[in-house]
């Protein structure tokens, strides 16, 4: 390890993490984007499904759209999501402290870890022994190895935390007085952020799920573990938010010639989010029985709060592009908007992701907003949803990164510039059919989760939104495939980069030195307001359902 | 801290519209009496004592108009998988489910619940036109979650 612990410094005062590091991050990527490739590719066959065109026969190992439906879920939204942001977190970390991870060791141990944990699940799930979906409600029923598998990938993002807090320890002792750099500070943030939230499955699991598939518990309370699935499973899409917002925020102004509009605000938004992120859970469960109606309106209204560090970022990030568009020559009201270099696949990624991710923010609103929910619920309206956000503002974000983050961890040129120029335009067009599609057909009735095709009760208006959805998926998969031969062309090209990549980061329109607040440059206030929140918006509901635990035995009937 | 005037309207603008919302779906709870599943009985549906085996469905009149469902879900059907009520009847429906959770969404209504095991689910809803109303499980349960479906019959009097 010796060797790759040296600082490598190169041209100027550029810091370049040492060669182990960008190792490493590479391998996180490519683990997971060979995971979304498989999740997108499952995608077209649901899209097609929906349009009366079953394919689940053709296709090796996979026996039914659940099963499909279930690898999708789980490979995109987790394998996928966090092993992209383990790389990418891990080397802001360093890039952003400009010093050596403490230590690349452990975050090697670390990947194995995962690594191990996504080959049991990948198992479980092609050997259709854990078609539950990414939900996994108990007493819906998987193989033990599925859920200690999860478990290990959550116990690789905590070692990302201790890694993380371990270095900016270590800076800190090296730099006394000095502010966190901002993004290593939003790094922070974020793990700091998830690693509460994931408290709720990691009791989940390890408490109930785990025993009770191994056999060691007769049975499992439905509505206690599905409550504690979602203490964690609505601040997860935060965890896969706030490192697109990373590069929203800090670096993609670089990109487009544009500085950051604020600083101080960009780091109260990413504080924000960490006691935000989590008293949110019970809008996921507005139609549970057995779950008071005071609590659902209590949890509507902080889903609303949640909203707030959005909106700020929504305008911190326009206006820093706007310096860029400027800088660039754009006048007028929008001229800036055309000035943007579109041309640049990294940049139109993210771009477009942004405008999907509008769409998302108000169809999130219309889930969140308490009965109105009563419309949409599992109805494909929610789908509809996610896909602007995590399937777009996250997914065509990590995708718009990586053209940059590739070229410059491995050195290496991207391979096909002509394709990933196409690529974010087929994805955007895509999602807003697809999306538009799904919508509709929610709006409609139509429930998610459902092999409509096959339903005895298919509707005939269903069927204009569900073509929709198929030709949109179709589009998507398109794109995707672009992608990926970007992607693994680059990685598995010998052809050397010409001239050497920059990590963009955006500088702040005015330094505010060592003048900001100190509460903005410290995470445990913010913390310990979480920890209360939580408590109080949680705790009596929990105490309330362990008391009346019932025991239901596992059924696995997929 | 500084905020620039802009971003400060647009903050307030932002959290003024949130507020709005908020108080539109309070009106539309309180006043207009839309809502949701709230604490449930465990288990047995509250009025299910009587002449009658709960894990058996039924349909009950209370009283003219006023009728009461018991609906069991399990995979991957409910009982009764058909209801009749004439029209301009109030029905409450009581669901629950002897295995894993199900959901049920009548189609245009607003009855849309989770069956979750161990709780009584609970919706009451007047339908005021006659026609048929398809009912759904829209929760997966397995691999034949998708014929999981019944309908409500109103008949014109």
């Amino acid at each position: 390890m010796a060797a790759t612990m040296t600082r490598v410094v190169a041209r100027g005062d550029a810091y370049i993490p040492p060669e182990s590091e960008r190792k490493l991050s590479l391998a996180f990527i490519a683990v997971g984007f060979a995971h979304l490739l498989v999740g997108v590719l499952l995608g077209l066959l649901q899209g097609l499904e929906h349009a009366g065109i079953d394919l689940y026969a053709y296709v090796p190992l996979i026996r039914h759209y659940y099963q499909g439906l279930s690898i999708h879920g789980v490979f995109n939204v987790l394998v996928f999501t966090t092993c992209f942001i383990g790389g990418f977190l891990m080397f802001v970390v360093g890039r952003g402290l400009e010093r050596p991870l403490e230590t690349a060791g452990l975050a090697w141990a670390t990947f194995w870890l995962m690594a191990v944990g996504i080959v049991m699940v990948d198992y479980t799930l092609f050997t259709n022994q854990a078609s539950v979906l990414f939900t996994s409600y108990a007493p819906l029923q998987a193989h033990p190895l599925y859920y200690l598998g999860l478990a290990l990938v959550v116990v690789g993002t905590w070692l990302m935390l201790v890694i993380t807090l371990r270095t900016t320890l270590a800076w800190r002792r090296e730099n006394p007085g000095k502010k966190l750099p901002l993004i290593a500070f939003a790094a922070n943030a974020t793990l700091i952020m998830w690693t509460l939230a994931s408290v709720g499955i990691a009791i989940e699991f390890v408490g109930f799920l785990i025993p009770w598939s191994l056999g060691w518990l007769p049975g499992v309370d439905p509505l206690l573990t599905r409550t504690l699935f979602w203490l964690t499973g609505h601040p997860i899409v935060y965890f896969w938010l706030l490192p697109a917002y990373i590069s929203w925020y800090f670096m993609l102004p670089k990109q487009a010639g544009g500085k950051l509009f604020s600083e101080s605000l960009a780091r109260l938004a990413f504080l924000l989010f960490i006691p935000l992120s989590l008293p949110v859970g019970f809008h996921h469960q507005y139609l549970d029985p057995g779950v008071s109606e005071g609590y659902k309106a209590i949890h509507a209204f902080l889903t609303f709060a949640v909203f707030m560090p959005s909106a700020m970022t929504a305008f911190t990030v326009l206006a820093s592009l706007e310096i860029g568009g400027r800088a660039r020559g754009g006048k007028g009201l929008l001229g800036w908007v055309t000035r943007l270099p579109w041309n640049d696949p990294a940049v139109a990624a993210q771009l477009l992701a942004m405008v999907l991710f509008a769409l998302g923010g108000v169809s999130g609103l219309i889930n969140a907003s308490y009965n109105m929910n009563l419309v949409v619920h599992n109805t494909l309206f929610v789908p509809g949803h996610f896909h602007l956000t995590v399937g777009s503002a996250v997914a065509l974000t990590f995708m718009g990164v990586s053209y940059w983050l590739v070229p410059y961890l491995s050195g290496k040129k991207l391979f096909s510039p002509g394709l990933a120029k196409w690529q974010p335009w087929l994805w955007f067009v895509g999602m807003l059919i697809m999306s538009r599609g799904m919508s509709w057909m929610g709006i409609l009735g139509a429930p998610r989760r459902t092999a409509l095709g096959s339903a005895p009760y298919f509707m005939a208006d269903w069927t204009m939104p569900a073509w929709m959805t198929a030709i949109g998926g179709l589009c998507l998969t398109i794109s995707g495939i672009f992608f990926f031969i970007t992607l693994f062309g680059t990685l598995l090209s010998k052809e050397k980069a010409t001239e050497p990549q920059q990590v963009p980061l955006a500088e702040p329109v005015e330094d505010n030195g060592d003048k900001l607040p100190g509460w903005l440059d410290r995470f445990t206030p913010w913390v310990t307001a979480t920890v209360i929140i939580v408590l109080i918006t949680y705790g009596p509901s929990i105490v309330r359902m362990a008391g009346e635990y019932t025991v239901f035995p596992g059924l696995r009937p997929y | 801290m500084h905020i620039d005037r802009y971003e400060r309207m647009w903050i307030t603008l932002a959290g003024v519209l949130l507020i709005v919302f908020a108080v539109m779906l309070g009106f539309s709870s309180a006043v207009l009496g839309v809502r949701l599943p709230g604490l449930s009985d465990q288990l047995l549906p509250t009025t299910a004592a009587g002449p009658h085996d709960i894990n058996q469905g039924w349909v009950r009149e209370l009283a003219p108009g006023r009728y009461e469902v018991n609906m069991r879900a399990r995979v991957w059907n409910f009982n009764p998988t058909e209801i009749r009520v004439p029209v301009g009847s109030t029905v409450t429906f009581y669901i629950h489910s002897e295995d894993i959770i199900h959901g049920f969404k009548i189609q245009d209504t607003t009855v849309s619940m989770m069956i979750i095991p161990g709780q009584v689910a609970k919706a009451t809803y007047t339908f005021t036109k006659p026609g048929e109303y398809l009912f759904v499980c829209h929760e997966y349960c397995g691999a034949g979650h998708h014929f999981m479906s019944g309908r409500v019959i109103v008949e014109a009097l």
